[in-house]
């Protein structure tokens, strides 16, 4: 099979070749050079370059209107909502630049294309035009930075609602634990030293803040409507926390705690009756029964997003986000810590 | 004292150049000519084969893993073939070669093909040149130089055949993964070999670079001066000296690495529990790296960019047969973005635990970056408004540069914009914008050199027509494969995934990831002309005249033969800057730089 392959490739050249060679046989019986740019090429490309115009942004649209319904839906957090609005104004201001100047660009090339007759004109630079285009994207610019600064000084100063729900994602080849903080309001210290079966997380055992922590795989609620404070540890390489439906993200990174802060809006159960939900979730589902998978319903998902190891495309955790009271009566049938080690021995 | 020390230069060359010629009465011997030579125009083609085949590597890697996101656990006998049965058994990607593939890929790509190939292969052929030097300032070192690069690639593409595979931490290698064997087979052999390549590959980066530095300022022929040089020269000029600037902090931060690997230090490691024990290791920490990674990083994306730019300077000037519009300001916009390329590393790291107020700086100094970079896609627009476009293959790969430079470089407004990256970072999105700004326009520039400068590199012409199809199937192919790679991060897909099959929430992207493929493997084949079209015009294109394409500067004014020196009497003077086409009240529509002014006649765009 691999043989016939090569055989194809070799045949294919050798076909070329020859090809070239008539071609070049017969032209050096025309004695023209096949390399110079005549008329009709540049008349050609000018046009086809017009054409391209044309089908690419045809393309843009095309994708536009197919795939866009697929994105994220509209973000489940309070500073989320406002990186939507953020990001819809700078994407409606970069899709102007990028038609506009790949339309002067394409149509120059259709309009000045060359002919033997034409002439270019000797312009070398124009100062008014030039500082025009200098000062508009200066300005346009300065709106971006100022608008991006403000919320992202709100979005990363320290948590400090008095109510908040502290969460810590410890994450390590290829699976996430939440833990939560227990009755004390305060997590255990760690000690990665102290790591085995029984403790996955290194807590430290010396500190008896950490035995009332309430550790959690597979799923994690949080309380709709209250400031999440989510901290991050990570046991052997960098892991990175990603929330995308609440446009959150931090690093995991060994030997540090970083943080991250957000206020869900909607529970679970709200999200999977919002209608960009319904909707994208009846693609999703018209697409696993393609591949003979059975339906699934809209999940909160938190994944692993910084390259990991082998199994970093499966690194996953659900999260649920309930009502206050919901989240109440799930947390209360959590076990703490001390009584999960005992357990487990 | 500058002229007199030109004159003193000038002899020189004259002596050297007699003692060259004493000695091709002798017939250079082959090992002299071809392997171990000093001259530039011989270590260009060596640069340019040697990326050739890099480049054909790394390309036929990425079909590999594109046949696996779109057709996740579909059986190829094209991968078995390729990777055999170790890492492609029964024609299944494993996922482990998955990440070697992506790394490798990457490093090829940036690294061996868009540094050493477009820098080594244009510096090299076109500093001399077009500054009217007989040669680079040192020979040796530049023969070094490839030589380096060469034993670096050599390293590189013999750790695909190690047991444990390839490094396969990305091509950023963030320690730990990179700094652990234990976390994933990759860091076993294959990343020593990474990092044992990676400083050949500087060091080859930084005797090339040093050797365009020196040849820039000390060897302009006669009359060169700075204001005059082809804006060819400028660009390979920065980034010359952002190389020599930025490659020794990657060697530092590679060194730190390896002790980390085998010494027991602990720059990069802290608090680290892997393979069933606790290490000793306390206090590093992996964000050190990636500062010193990304100091070099960015600047590494204007090392790639700045010489494709340059190239299309020169390209879409000669071919719209008008000077190029702002010259000045050309030269300001590459010197402003070499400047600022050196302050903006973080905004790699808005999302990795460094401080959110050193965050903020990067998102203003990365803003500040899009200025220059808009003055310069705008002066290439006009420079083709009023002009008479001559749609060389070369030309039409420039405006390709220009198309994908402005295509990518907007969705970098949105990911330097810390607020913006935080739901992007590390999403499809982001591998959409780069290889779209840098990695497209980067492959485009270098096609534009190949093709308008393979006169000068092999005295032959390339096939007009194949070159043709060569452009419009990479063209389309190209958008084709990255631009719904934006609505892939949109979706929230995290790179580097070896499936999204295992993930709900993207089950209904599997045509997005099918059309990416089908483009990539389009593509991928359609650089079958080129390779076809670029050895056969080697040995069987046409024989060129002196000057194709009616341009103005030096290289066009040597006779077409490669001798040693370049011009075979005196080197060239200099009158005029090197954009004098079309002008005014002259026979025809260029006039080369040695031709003397006319009486009261304006040099330059100062008018």
């Amino acid at each position: 099979m691999n043989f016939l392959v090569l055989l194809a490739i070799v045949l294919l050249i050798i076909a070329g070749h020859q090809l070239l060679r008539v071609i070049e046989l017969s032209r050096g019986l025309k004695k023209t050079k096949e390399w110079r740019v005549t008329e009709t090429d540049n008349d050609m490309m000018g046009k086809a370059m017009f054409a391209f115009m044309i089908v690419f942004f045809a393309f843009f649209f095309w994708q536009v209107n197919r795939w866009i319904d697929r994105s994220l839906p509209p973000a489940a957090s309070v500073h989320g909502e406002k990186i939507d609005a953020l990001w819809d104004a700078n994407i409606y201001l970069i899709t102007f630049v990028f038609l506009v100047t790949n339309f002067f660009l394409f149509w120059f090339a259709y309009k000045y294309r060359g002919t033997e007759k034409s002439k270019a004109s000797y312009i070398t630079h124009n100062n008014k035009l030039e500082m025009a285009w200098t000062i508009i994207p200066a300005i346009a610019l300065a709106f971006i930075v100022i608008f991006g600064l403000k919320y992202w000084n709100e979005i990363m100063t320290v948590a400090d609602k008095p109510d908040r729900v502290v969460v810590e994602l410890y994450a390590k080849q290829f699976d996430w634990t939440a833990r939560y903080p227990g009755k004390d309001g305060k997590l255990g210290e760690t000690d990665y030293r102290q790591i085995d079966g029984g403790n996955a997380v290194g807590m430290d055992t010396l500190d008896a803040q950490g035995n009332d922590d309430i550790l959690v795989k597979n799923e994690f609620h949080i309380p709709v409507g209250r400031e999440i404070e989510l901290f991050m540890r990570s046991r052997d390489v960098i892991h990175s926390a990603y929330l995308p439906h609440f446009r959150a993200q931090m690093n995991c990174v060994p030997g540090m705690i970083t943080s991250f802060k957000f206020v869900p809006t909607k529970t679970s159960a709200q999200m999977k009756k919002e209608p960009y939900v319904v909707k994208m979730m009846a693609g999703i589902n018209a697409q696993r029964a393609k591949f003979g998978k059975e339906p699934v319903e809209f999940d909160y998902l938190l994944l692993c997003n910084k390259i990991c190891g082998a199994s970093h495309y499966n690194m996953q955790m659900n999260l649920i986000v309930d009502t206050e009271a919901d989240y109440q009566a799930w947390l209360a049938k959590q076990k703490a810590f001390k009584t999960a080690v005992a357990e487990k021995k | 004292m500058a002229t007199v020390k030109n004159s003193e230069l000038e002899k020189e060359h004259l002596v050297h150049h007699d003692h060259v010629h004493d000695h091709d009465d002798h017939e250079e011997s082959f090992v002299a000519k071809y392997v171990f030579s000093m001259d530039h125009k011989m270590i260009s083609r060596q640069f340019l084969i040697t990326a050739i085949v890099m480049a054909v590597i790394a390309m036929t890697m990425s079909i590999i893993f594109r046949m696996q996101l779109a057709w996740p656990g579909e059986k190829f006998g094209f991968i078995n073939a390729m990777l055999g049965d170790k890492w492609g058994k029964d024609g299944i990607l494993d996922p482990n070669m998955y990440l070697a593939l992506v790394t490798i890929h990457g490093t090829i790509m940036v690294f061996f093909v868009l540094t050493g190939g477009l820098s080594g292969t244009f510096a090299n052929l076109l500093i001399p040149y077009q500054v009217g030097a007989r040669d680079m300032a040192s020979g040796f070192l530049n023969m070094l130089s490839y030589w380096f690069f060469f034993l670096s690639s050599v390293i590189m593409t013999a750790s695909l055949f190690i047991d444990d595979g390839p490094a396969s931490a990305g091509w950023t290698i963030y320690p730990p993964l990179s700094a652990l064997p234990e976390a994933i087979p990759g860091s076993k052999l294959g990343m020593t070999l990474w990092l044992l390549s990676m400083t050949l590959f500087v060091v080859s980066s930084l005797l090339g670079g040093i050797n365009y530095v020196v040849t820039v300022i000390n060897l302009r022929t006669k009359g060169m001066k700075m204001t005059r040089m082809p804006l060819t020269v400028w660009a390979f000029l920065i980034t010359a000296i952002l190389g020599v600037l930025s490659f020794p902090v990657l060697v530092s931060c590679v060194v730190l690495l390896l002790c980390d690997r085998s010494l027991g230090t602990s720059f990069y490691l802290s608090d680290i529990y892997i393979g069933g024990r606790p290490l000793d290791n306390v206090g590093g920490s992996p964000v050190l790296f990636e500062h010193l990674f990304w100091f070099l990083g960015h600047p590494e994306v204007y090392i790639v960019l700045l010489p494709a730019l340059g190239i299309t300077s020169e390209v879409i000037s000669t071919n719209s047969r008008k000077p190029i519009f702002g010259y000045r300001a050309m030269i300001g916009s590459m010197l402003a973005i070499g400047f600022l390329s050196f302050i903006v590393w973080g905004h790699h790291m808005f999302m990795t635990g460094m401080n959110p107020f050193l965050g903020s700086v990067f998102v203003f100094t990365t803003l500040l970056i899009a200025i220059p970079s808009a003055v310069k896609a705008f002066n290439y627009i006009t420079t083709m408004w009023k002009g008479n476009l001559q749609f060389t293959p070369a030309m039409l790969f420039s405006i390709g540069l220009v198309s994908s430079f402005i295509t990518g470089g907007v969705t970098g407004i949105i990911l330097a914009d810390s607020t913006l990256d935080i739901n992007v970072h590390d999403t499809y999105f982001v591998v959409a914008h780069f290889h779209i700004v840098m990695g497209l326009s980067a492959i485009f520039g270098m096609f534009a050199g190949v093709y308008h400068w393979f006169p000068k590199l092999f005295l032959r012409m390339m096939n007009k027509k194949l070159g043709y199809i060569h452009f419009w199937i990479t063209l389309i192919m190209a958008y084709g494969v990255f631009f719904p790679m934006h609505f892939l991060g949109l979706a929230g897909v995290p790179r580097r995934y070896y499936t999204n099959s295992n993930f709900p929430m993207f089950d209904n992207l599997v045509d997005i990831n099918e059309i990416v493929t089908i483009c990539a493997i389009i593509g991928a084949l359609g650089q079958g002309i080129f390779l076809f079209n670029f050895f056969y015009s080697i040995f069987r294109g046409e024989k060129a005249p002196q000057n194709p394409w009616n341009s103005n500067t030096l290289e066009w004014t040597t006779p077409m033969a490669n001798i040693h020196g370049n011009w075979p009497g005196k080197l060239p003077v200099v009158h005029r800057w090197a954009y004098d086409y079309s002008k005014p009240g002259k026979e025809k529509d260029f006039v080369v730089q040695t031709v003397p002014l006319e009486e009261g006649e304006q040099d330059g765009d100062s008018h």
